[in-house]
């Protein structure tokens, strides 16, 4: 890290080797692109190169109306389908200035705080599985499953729910799935055990995430982090609690946050998340009132000329949405998506420099990205 | 599915603040700082938005970063809207949130076709991911970036694409009536990379 | 005639079907044991309980298109699978599966050859096997195999030694290189050596991940950081053999632990008498089940740890494993001239 051409004696004649990480590869996480400039196995420099999986979904929105947008916002983040519809909902909401019953404010949180517990499920599966851990990623597959069931229950779908309207929800919650979700919620408590066995104690774990890819409250804020990445680095930044959506305002929740902003406290960070989520979905489980799921909505959906931000904490951080409305067409003037998967792996530069072949796979799972949100 | 019928519009509406509503401390700190940069006050469904001159972009992100009253420590989003019809036709935007006062606030520059505007790297590193995509899109140069190029499409991408005046299915002289030249092109280039 | 030519080469052909066969089906072994840990199934579909995967493996290895990569040293990326497999087979030249058995009136020793270099002998031919995996990273000609073969030059290096000097306490307390001489003395001391020379089995034990390259050590092929690594470019019959040697160097260590710490073929507590109804069952099959211990815990360390970085893998061999290793032989001597 301290200098970066190395000093050897005068008869060795070393190079640096460029190399191509992606877009395939086996721990890219989809179609991601490092290009690395090696020194030995320590990393100099770092491109990262994105769009392979570029759909056009800002443009493409421009010309569907209001309602078919929810459906392009599946496949942001699509491991996190509930969040990004959510996040649009809410923004559309506040240009129309449309009041949502508090019965779908709540079913909001727990679809919210499920989805984030089955979105750092799969960031647990994969970051294990980059460091050579596999079975942490079977199991984790195996409580995702859970979730996605009841997803499936509830909307019928499981990946791209589209499982939210403008106003509310599309259908209240199926007989007894409150109770299954409980069940869940302790199934669940009882396996986070099961990992943090096999992960937080485990000398070779530690000695892979501690001090690696360490980067400061500031920096990090700087760099434009946000959510576990952000928090992992002890700023203290949850736009649950920043900027209360949903029913979040009336929730009892920690913000979990870092010390070093290494690695291993970005996994500290997420492992105490699943338990503030199951906390969250408890709480909302208990108090959720009785009550219309969709508010007073016109038939025709058309908002009046305007601008508008509104974010919302997804599992990967700070999700915005930008919308600009003309007042006159059926759909979106400008439909912008502010990714936190594409502001946090602007990072990953920065975290590499200096490290191993290794640390940089580890890097790229403790940034959590997905790719359809980073390339949109 | 746009209407045809109807004229584009030639900017947004950018309502100005009620009367009786106090502006925020960062506001009135900015116009105190710098009168002249401001050009209009929005207020709509809760957010504030400055319209501030193009040239004095990156001193209004200066102040906005340091001075006490506004402390906007994360830039969240960097983005632009397409007005053909208005000379300067572009507006560059800026979400800004401070963690210290737990308030948002949107800065807003109008540039025209080929102008460039400073960046705000230097204040807000996070700008920088969030620029180059302004530039991949728009065509928007940001002069003092360090390392302008495209960042969603192929390098050798011809045109901008969320321009209004593109069209959805992408430029048709280069994909549409000819793609297998377009690919022997590309090949042939990749070829000579790996020679 | 018959027993200077005849009876070896029938042992040979034992020895060599029996080991294909073994690696083959400790693949499935693996997967199996690994599923289970991971509370799934595992291969159902070929043959009941996915018996017969072993046999649509190979077919489908064999039937696979050999490709070589256009600017790949082509004498060099033939030459390394068959480099890093034939050592490993021929190392089960001097491991004693057993004592004698009497069979068509003959007594037959069950090793194929018993000389008194034994150990040495497994020892350089094991090593051997590396160059297969270096000469395959630099002859592929692409980068991430390269790095690959770099790791398991420097990954030889390290452990090689403390392995091979955890060897030699183990030679002191013999006082033979022969491998059947070593399990014949662990039978008159009355004791297997891993309860005397515990630090030196622990070292092997370990010593004997990195050298076959499995998790934690499996960093020449990490697949999560290099693509694979030695053998992302091979494809087919060659990959496949890269695949045998590796499943046919663990069972290696696991006899060569076998012999050297547990005893070989001697039952348990060997001296002690009214344990003696153990003897039923035959020695070789005592072997099997030793080596089988090994083998599982070879599976059952990669079901669950991480894998090590290449610098901290590094550190363990030269500051941790050697040291000690060294440490552990000097007072094996002294206290071996002591009690002498």
């Amino acid at each position: 890290m301290s200098s970066p051409t190395p000093q050897y004696g005068p008869m060795f004649d070393t190079d640096e080797l460029v190399i191509n990480m992606g877009p395939q590869h086996p721990s890219t996480h989809g179609v991601l692109r490092v290009v690395l400039r090696l020194d030995g196995e320590k990393v100099v420099d770092a491109d990262v190169v994105i769009g392979y999986l570029h759909r056009g979904v800002e443009k493409l929105s421009e010309s569907r109306s209001w309602a078919q947008i929810v459906l392009l916002t599946d496949r942001l983040d699509y491991v996190s389908a509930a969040t990004s519809n959510v996040g649009y909902c809410e923004t559309v909401e506040k240009l129309m200035a449309i009041e949502v019953p508090r019965r779908a404010k709540y079913l909001r949180v727990i679809l919210s705080e499920l989805q984030r517990i089955a979105s750092h499920l799969l960031w647990l599966g994969t970051h294990a599985m980059d460091t050579g851990a596999m079975t942490v990623f079977l199991y984790a597959f195996r409580e995702r499953e859970l979730i996605l069931d009841l997803f499936e229950e509830y909307c019928g779908a499981r990946l791209t729910y589209n499982s939210m309207r403008i106003g509310g929800l599309p259908q209240d919650l199926p007989p007894s799935w409150d109770r299954k979700v409980l069940e869940f919620c302790r199934i669940m408590e009882g396996k986070l055990e099961e990992y943090e066995t096999l992960l937080t104690g485990n000398r070779i774990w530690l000695e892979r995430t501690k001090g690696v890819g360490v980067i400061d409250g500031a920096e990090a804020l700087a760099l434009g982090l946000s959510g576990p990445p952000l928090r992992g680095s002890g700023v203290r930044r949850d736009v649950r609690k920043d900027e209360p959506y949903a029913a979040y305002d009336e929730m009892e929740f920690d913000v979990p946050l870092g010390v070093a902003g290494d690695t291993f406290d970005r996994y500290v960070v997420r492992m105490q998340e699943f338990r503030q989520s199951i906390r969250i979905i408890r709480q909302a489980m208990q108090g959720i009132p009785e009550g219309p799921i969709l508010g007073k909505v016109p038939r025709l959906i058309k908002p009046p000329a305007g601008e508008v931000y509104h974010a919302i904490e997804s599992p990967k951080g700070e999700l915005g949405f930008f919308i600009v409305s003309d007042g006159k067409s059926m759909s979106p003037y400008r439909f912008r998506v502010r990714p936190p998967s594409f502001c946090n792996l602007q990072a990953l530069p920065r975290l590499v420099k200096g490290h191993l072949i290794a640390d940089v796979v580890a890097l790229i799972g403790s940034l959590d990205v997905v790719l359809g949100e980073v390339d949109r | 599915m746009a209407d045809v019928n109807v004229a584009p519009p030639a900017g947004p509406p950018d309502p100005p603040p009620p009367a009786d509503l106090p502006v925020p401390a960062a506001i009135a700190g900015l116009q105190l700082a710098m009168p002249g940069a401001i050009l209009a006050l929005s207020f709509f469904v809760g957010d504030w938005t400055v319209v501030v001159d193009r040239t004095a972009i990156l001193d209004v992100a200066r102040h906005l970063r340091t001075a006490s009253g506004a402390a906007f420590d994360i830039c969240s989003d960097v983005t632009a809207t397409d007005w053909p019809p208005r000379p300067e036709r572009f507006d560059v935007i800026y979400c800004l949130f401070s963690t210290t006062h737990g308030q948002r606030l949107r800065v807003k520059a109008r540039v025209a076709d080929g102008d460039p505007i400073d960046s705000v790297t230097s204040v807000w590193p996070a700008a920088n991911w969030l620029e180059r995509e302004v530039f991949d899109m728009f065509g928007i140069r940001f002069s003092g970036h360090p390392d302008l190029r495209r960042i969603l499409m192929p390098d050798e991408w011809q045109g901008h694409p969320q321009r209004k005046d593109y069209p959805l299915e992408g430029p048709g002289e280069l994909l549409l009536e000819n793609p297998l030249d377009w690919l022997k092109l590309r090949q042939a280039r990749d070829e000579a990379d790996i020679e | 005639m018959v027993e200077l030519v005849l009876i070896p080469l029938l042992k040979i052909i034992v020895v060599l079907n029996a080991t294909l066969l073994g690696v083959t089906y400790m693949v499935l072994l693996e997967r199996k044991v690994i599923a289970w840990a991971q509370s799934r199934l595992g291969p159902m579909r070929v043959g009941p309980y996915g018996v017969l995967q072993p046999v649509a493996d190979a077919m489908k290895l064999m039937l696979k298109e050999d490709i070589t990569p256009a600017r790949a040293d082509k004498w060099v990326f033939t030459l390394a699978p068959i480099l890093s497999m034939v050592p490993a087979l021929v190392v089960y030249a001097v491991i004693p599966f057993g004592d004698q058995v009497h069979l068509f009136g003959r007594q037959i020793s069950l090793y194929i050859t018993d000389i008194n270099v034994g150990l040495l002998y497994v020892v350089s031919v094991t090593s051997v096997g590396v160059y297969g995996i270096i000469l395959a990273g630099y002859s592929s000609n692409s980068k991430w195999p390269l790095l690959a073969s770099l790791r398991a030059s420097a990954q030889l290096i390290s452990y090689e030694i403390a392995i091979t000097l955890t060897l030699v306490s183990v030679v002191l307390m013999s006082g033979t290189l022969s491998m059947v001489g070593i399990v014949t003395s662990q039978a008159s001391q009355g004791v297997w050596y891993a309860f005397i020379q515990p630090t030196a089995f622990i070292i092997f034990f370990i010593g004997g991940l990195a050298e076959t390259n499995r998790a934690p050590f499996d960093l020449p092929e990490a697949e999560q950081e290099l693509t694979g690594g030695f053998h992302t470019e091979y494809s087919g019959m060659r990959f496949a053999l890269f695949f045998l040697a590796e499943y046919a160097n663990i069972i290696v260590v696991s006899s060569v632990a076998t012999t050297l710490f547990l005893g070989g073929w001697l039952r348990p507590f060997p001296n002690v008498e009214f344990l003696s109804f153990l003897g039923v069952v035959p020695g070789w099959c005592w072997f099997l089940l030793k080596s089988f211990v090994f083998l599982y815990l070879f599976i059952w360390v990669r079901a669950t740890l991480p894998r090590y970085r290449y610098d901290q893998l590094m550190r363990l061999g030269w500051k941790v494993l050697i040291p000690l290793a060294i440490a552990n032989l000097i007072l094996t001597a002294i206290v071996k001239v002591a009690l002498a």
